[in-house]
């Protein structure tokens, strides 16, 4: 055939699919500081990433992770270990789904919410690191409830979404990726998002 | 230097035969609309009346239970629309509005929809589930009879699994209840053999693009006799069950395709047997951990369906794309929506294996080298993600 078709992901996207950077294919022979594991077989996508951290400078040394999931889940992680080798461990704990898209030229929308899952792992593993070297007051996350199983996704972070600008659902979902896997969260999410909006802007949309 | 191309997607659409190919070109000469009078009009009729014809032999139907439709979809519709049919004004054929439906949960999505429509106007539907193998539960299909089931639909081949159910025996379980029977057989007819008469059922749809005709054109029988509601009115066409110009070059096609199929089905079917057993004989030396999904005897002859543990079935598909090879998958992520295969979860595969699955469906031009390298290829992908894999690292 003549033509092949536009990917229907970007040349970063496909590059970081074909040639998957950072990958752990060994957990013995990679000495890290922490480990953080995020997602969920049933909903497609599961990643476990593992940082190695200079702890004179505070900074991320290596960053090495493995993933199940679809070609942007791969590619997703991939680009993520590249983007926060050498980063402070304070920058790299506020890295964004919207950092790891930008950092990929985007991602169809329907895959943002499901297979970028990376910074949630990353933050995970800092966490690890955070209570294990004696710095468990900077776990910001530690005693959030977890509401959405799928996802990993917080009662802090729907809150923190909501300071951000989250009024609606699908705000919401933008967001935090929130109930894009089973779907069965969702009642407890609307339900949430009502809540931190009355308790921060006394109003709700939905 | 061009790439090596296999196109094991033929269950979603396939090429164009050669043949067909030649007859269309001839076809679209001919514009003369089939119910004009004139010389030109007169033709286009003589054509569609003898594609009805082959059709009807094709699948032991009489010619005047063929209805020219726009799809398999479109044929499933017009069966399931039509018991919304009030028996008020005008319509003789008005008698199933009370009435109930039967279905599976491994429909294709224009049954399901339709049925799930016609549940939210007020009408009882009950879906039979499956087994683990993709046959219907007999025990459960003669429970949810009842005096008020109007239909019963059920697929004869599915589209994901290939899997075959016993179409004439659930056809006789509906009948001995007063049911009538529909069987969506868009994945069967020109597969293996299918005749209505014998299968005894009341409806049956099918579609040309499956079978190496042109896209656009499905037939849907009903058997004589039987009360029958049209979807598409304010025509005369097809004796007034199917509104709408004529698509004459895709009925010409279809016959024509429908012809091949009298010539090479029993043949090719014999083939693709042998490919798929070298398919299932290669994948299982090479690659551990892998699950054959549906029923291995009664299934289509060129549909192969499996499940690789710890690997994505996205990943899979896109990898396979990279070496030229095109196939399917049951997985979400690929899907657009949420959740794996509604027929493999039907079935009661875990979702992973659901998200792992990959069909490959093979057609007439499917060859042994073709499936050699699948076989090589194949290997070195799902290696290649499972050495990423959260869930299989370690195991190979």
């Amino acid at each position: 055939m003549a033509d092949q078709g536009g990917w229907i992901y970007s040349d970063t996207v496909k590059d970081h699919f074909m040639n998957p950077r950072n990958i752990l294919r060994d957990e013995k022979g990679f000495k890290y500081d922490g480990k953080g594991k995020t997602g969920n077989i049933k909903c497609g996508d599961e990643m476990i990433v593992f940082i190695s951290v200079d702890k004179e400078k505070n900074q991320i040394k290596d960053c090495k992770w493995q993933t199940y999931g679809c070609a942007s889940a791969i590619a997703s992680t991939s680009a993520m270990s590249e983007m926060v080798k050498g980063m402070d461990l304070d920058v790299a704990y506020k890295v964004s789904p919207k950092d790891i898209v930008k950092e990929l030229g985007g991602l169809p929308d329907s895959k943002i919410h499901c297979s970028v899952l990376g910074d949630k792992a990353l933050r995970m593993a800092i966490d690890s690191y955070y209570t294990q070297n004696g710095m468990a007051e900077k776990v910001t996350t530690k005693e959030a409830l977890i509401i959405c199983e799928c996802m990993e996704v917080t009662d802090h972070e729907i809150e923190e979404a909501v300071l951000e600008g989250a009024r609606s659902f699908y705000e919401l979902q933008e967001i935090t990726k929130i109930s894009t896997g089973c779907g069965e969260c969702r009642q407890d999410a609307t339900m949430l998002l009502q809540e931190y909006t009355n308790k921060h802007f006394g109003e709700c949309s939905i | 230097m061009q790439q090596r191309t296999v196109y094991l997607d033929n269950n979603a659409t396939t090429p164009l035969h050669p043949e067909v190919i030649k007859t269309l070109t001839e076809a679209m000469e001919n514009y003369g609309n089939p119910s004009s009078l004139h010389q030109y009009g007169r033709h286009s009729r003589t054509e569609i009346e003898k594609a009805r014809e082959r059709i009807a032999h094709f699948i032991g139907a009489e010619p005047e239970e063929i209805i020219f439709v726009g799809s398999g979809s479109e044929a499933n519709n017009t069966v399931l629309s039509s018991l919304t049919c009030q028996p008020v004004g005008h319509c003789e054929v008005g008698c199933q509005s009370s009435a109930s439906i039967v279905t599976t949960n491994i429909e294709h999505p224009c049954i399901l929809e339709s049925a799930k429509c016609l549940k939210d106007r007020g009408m009882t539907v009950d879906f039979v589930k499956v087994d683990r193998d993709g046959k219907v539960d007999l025990e459960e299909y003669r429970s949810m009879l009842t005096p008020n089931t109007g239909l019963v639909s059920i697929m004869m081949a599915n589209n994901e699994t290939g899997t075959i159910q016993d179409i004439k025996l659930l056809a006789r379980i509906a009948h001995e209840n007063g049911s009538l029977f529909h069987t969506d057989s868009v994945q069967a007819v020109g597969k293996i053999p299918v005749n209505v008469k014998e299968l005894d059922v009341d409806f049956l749809s099918l579609s040309a693009h499956k079978i190496y005709g042109p896209k656009g054109i499905g037939v849907l029988y009903v058997k004589k006799g039987v009360a029958f509601c049209p979807l598409i009115r304010g025509g005369h066409q097809e004796g007034g069950r199917r509104a709408g110009t004529e698509n004459t070059t895709g009925i010409i096609g279809l016959g024509k395709a429908i012809e091949m199929r009298e010539l090479e089905m029993a043949s090719e079917a014999k083939h693709l047997l042998e490919l798929k057993q070298l398919l299932k004989e290669g994948f299982s030396a090479n690659i551990p951990d892998i699950e054959f999904v549906g029923h291995q005897e009664d299934c289509l002859p060129g549909t192969l369906n499996v499940s690789f543990s710890g690997a994505e079935g996205e990943s899979i598909l896109l990898y396979l794309d990279l070496e030229g090879i095109f196939v399917s998958t049951g997985s979400a992520c690929a899907s657009g929506s949420l959740d794996p295969s509604h027929v493999l979860l039907a079935m009661g595969l875990e979702a992973e294996s659901a998200h792992g699955s990959i069909r490959i469906s093979m057609g007439r031009d499917t060859t042994r080298e073709d499936v050699e390298y699948v076989i090589e290829k194949m290997e070195n992908v799902i290696s290649r993600i499972r050495s990423m894999s959260t869930v299989y690292h370690g195991r190979n």
